[in-house]
């Protein structure tokens, strides 16, 4: 399955990048897996997307939870707690 | 309802003549703005640059006045927030509230400001004496919303 993966504030700074085009393995069906499946990259990635570590999510620019079940050129975001206000 | 994300400062009596212009049947306007103080959690602020999230920052805004819409009875909705490089003194936020009676429109702008507050996908870096930073969220603000009975949502709580 295909997904665009989107990045923002200090999630974007630390990874470095804004978006990228992912191609997921076919075991990987919600956000949070797709979390997991980036922690394993290791180094930045596993720090930044820690278990544990306040982050929000949103899948198709709607706020989610773990639980959230993607498809095929879904656009998953990743950020910290928003601030806005 | 009006929202609108903008880099340019807003004029409020320009904004709250436009959203109650011609309809005699409103009795009440509650407003909010809020500005870029020069100092947050001890630090001084010189400037402060405001992200969002094109697109979901938008959807977002109007999910939370349409359901503003159900709670309570009212004729028109406005937010405005402003995005991009900011200083002290300027205003960020708008929310402007129309009704027939005043007690809808307090109710309504002060739950909008909470729920945009926690879910409306804005992120503010802060420039300090000491470098840029960027500003944690308060856990005021996910109790702030739990007066209107919406847990907060999307993603751990940690």
């Amino acid at each position: 399955m295909n997904i665009q993966l989107r990045f923002f504030a200090s999630v974007r700074e630390k990874l470095g990048m804004s978006e990228q085009k992912v191609a997921l393995p076919a075991d990987i069906n919600t956000v949070g897996e797709v979390r997991s499946w980036l922690v394993a990259r290791g180094d930045v990635w596993a720090d930044v997307l820690a278990p544990g570590r306040a982050l929000r999510m949103a899948y198709n620019q709607q706020m989610c939870e773990p639980d959230t079940k993607i498809s095929e050129g879904a656009e998953v975001a990743f950020f910290p707690p928003v601030t806005g206000g | 309802m009006t929202i609108r994300v903008q880099t340019v400062d807003f004029d409020l009596n320009a904004e709250l003549a436009q959203l109650r212009q011609g309809n005699p049947g409103i009795g009440a306007v509650v407003s909010f703005v809020g500005l870029v103080r020069d100092i947050n959690d001890g630090q001084n602020i010189s400037a402060m640059e405001l992200e969002h999230y094109p697109g979901m920052t938008e959807k977002a805004l109007e999910q939370i006045v349409v359901q503003a819409q159900a709670r309570w009875d009212l004729i028109n909705t406005l937010v405005i927030h402003r995005v991009g490089p900011l200083q002290p003194l300027d205003q960020i936020v708008l929310v402007a509230v129309a009704t027939r009676h005043r007690g809808d429109a307090f109710a309504a702008c002060e739950f909008i400001m909470d729920y945009l507050k926690t879910q409306a996908p804005f992120w503010k870096k802060e420039q300090t004496p000491e470098g840029s930073r960027w500003v944690d969220a308060r856990e005021t603000d996910d109790l702030a919303l739990q007066k209107w009975n919406m847990p907060a949502q999307g993603g751990d709580p940690a």
